[in-house]
């Protein structure tokens, strides 16, 4: 794929080797685009007023979430409830769910390979109602170790919360395998951050089997600050509002108020219309590639960078095998620390993230404290492996020195 | 590699990285310190034993990056035998230095730690290098003498 010139800031950096997409990705023209041109063309409030521009501007936002949720396989538009991102969507849920569903004696189950986002609500969660915290533990490659999953469940298990995608060491975990053991021993809810699979590969809710399903739009060529939640009907019903306010009522009364339908009642305040009309127009650009040649690219830069990497002394790589991982790869060198090889390597033109990658239960379990990542997306390509096993080599040579 | 990198990593930090000096533990210590850098999820342990408002000895522990360790190691060689005054002067030029604050200040009480101005120029690395002089300043406030 050469998709490069598609993005302004890669062109502005022709030197530049961006190797942090699990970070946040890199926004094609055509988004840009589409957000001056809903700000040039159709700004107003949606929903507000009876005038034709706010018409137009409602329009884009409603065609944006069908867009959107035609992408992630959600025959039922409605249950698409944008949010800020991952974070805010799995908030919502451990708050609205969680509060109204969880009580005292219960357990909630996360797993040890979760993002900080998927851990800490439910840990919060469990405090405030006096519920069981538990964490599923891994099997030495990294993964979600089964057994383990299979042996903690019971009757009172009213949630499991894991990701569909590690963003610290690339695992991708077996939804519906999850979802059976889950199905078969509990009535809990399945809680599926989707941060990682949504940009990376094809996602159908309909078919995943999971009840909640968090995305960010930024880490899949879209804007910073729109994501979303989507949850089954019937749940997403049921369960009270997370935030109150404007758009989000029905009918206010001066003792008490009624809420307005889906998914109105869970975006209280100005909605974010441009963000969600630029993640739209990014939907339609990964489409233009398709989502298995994305997932095929990466899987390609991928073991090209793990024979490469695996070929340096003193480097130890993280997670299960290269074909079983997304386009990640976390590792460590001996003798330089993450943060040293990040800055040497940004001297080198090259970004990757080193630190904790907000997995602090993870890396507890790996025994590091932080390890460097490299991810990949569609704009990369075998220069970037290769400027960054040159930047591993520098490093490398810079520690060595004082050895002599 | 660019200058500044080169800059950064001069033989004196990667020697105090190597070979830290004053690592360990202290029996006795009069005040002991933990702190992280919740960025990195580096950490520092630091045990100082005094002498009045004086620092008369000091170990650190942990695990981290060449700019912390180094800084670390530098530190505690620096601020052995000196008194509180002393110490929170040195502290607060270094931290200007961190910063790429111009104090006017004569740089050569610094000592060693002079090797990591090079610091400056990476705003993300700042932090570690005053992982070990928020440990000390810690410390320091948790002591009367």
């Amino acid at each position: 794929m050469k998709l490069r010139t598609d993005f302004p800031l890669l062109a502005n950096y022709p030197g530049l080797h961006y190797l942090d997409s699990a970070a946040t990705s890199q926004k094609p023209q055509v988004v840009l685009d589409a957000l001056r041109d809903f700000y040039e063309t159709a700004n107003a409030n949606p929903h507000r007023g009876a005038y034709s521009l706010s018409v137009r501007a409602t329009e884009c936002y409603h065609q944006a979430r069908v867009r959107i949720a035609q992408f992630l396989g959600v025959r039922d538009s409605d249950c698409l409830i944008f949010t800020r991102g991952t974070t805010e969507g799995l908030n919502l849920v451990a708050e609205s769910w969680g509060f109204a569903n969880v009580s005292s004696g219960d357990e909630i189950v996360v797993t040890a390979l979760d993002h900080h986002a998927n851990f800490v609500p439910w840990q919060v969660l469990a405090m405030r109602k006096g519920a069981k915290f538990r964490i599923c533990e891994l099997t030495p490659d990294g993964k979600i170790d089964l057994d383990f999953l299979s042996a903690m469940l019971n009757k009172r298990t009213k949630v499991v919360a894991f990701n569909h995608v590690s963003n610290a060491i690339g695992t991708i975990n077996p939804v519906a395998e999850i979802g059976r053991l889950v199905r078969e021993k509990t009535d809990a809810i399945l809680v599926c951050d989707g941060a990682q699979s949504a940009p990376h590969f094809p996602v159908s809710f309909d078919s995943l089997g999971v009840d909640f399903y968090a995305f960010s739009g930024h880490k899949m060529l879209g804007p910073m600050g729109i994501g979303g939640l989507i949850g089954k009907r019937e749940m997403l019903e049921e369960i009270p509002p997370y935030q109150t306010g404007g758009d989000m009522i029905e009918f206010v009364h001066d003792d008490r108020t009624t809420w307005n339908v889906l998914p109105h009642k869970f975006e209280a305040g100005t909605p974010n219309a441009a963000n969600a009309v630029g993640l739209a127009a990014a939907v339609d650009y990964l489409d233009g590639i398709g989502m298995d040649r994305v997932i095929a690219h990466e899987r390609s830069l991928m073991s090209i960078a793990q024979k490469q990497l695996a070929a340096i002394d003193g480097i130890q790589i993280y997670g299960p095998p290269a074909a079983e991982r997304s386009g990640v790869i976390s590792f460590t060198m001996s003798d330089v620390h993450p943060h040293d090889l990040a800055t040497i390597l940004d001297g080198e033109g090259v970004c990757i993230r080193a630190g904790h990658h907000c997995a602090q239960p993870l890396m507890r379990r790996l025994d590091v404290p932080a390890t460097a990542r490299a991810s990949f997306y569609v704009y990369n390509d075998e220069s970037d492996i290769d400027a960054l096993v040159a930047g591993i080599i520098k490093a490398r040579e810079i520690f060595a020195y004082v050895e002599t | 590699m660019s200058a500044e990198v080169s800059a950064l990593y001069q033989e004196m930090i990667l020697d105090h990285y190597r070979r830290p000096r004053n690592k360990g533990t202290l029996e006795n210590a009069d005040a002991s310190v933990e702190m992280k850098n919740p960025l990195c999820g580096d950490e520092i342990g630091l045990q100082v034993t005094f002498d009045g408002d004086a620092v008369r000895d000091l170990r650190f522990s942990g695990r981290g990056c060449s700019i912390s360790l180094a800084s670390a190691s530098m530190m505690t060689q620096l601020v052995k035998g000196k008194g509180r005054d002393e110490i929170d002067a040195i502290r607060s030029q270094f931290r200007d230095l961190m910063l790429g604050v111009a104090s006017g200040a004569d740089e050569s009480r610094l000592g060693a730690l002079r090797a990591l101005s090079g610091v400056a120029r990476f705003p993300a690395r700042v932090k570690c290098a005053l992982l070990a002089w928020n440990a000390l300043e810690s410390a320091l406030n948790g002591h009367t003498p």
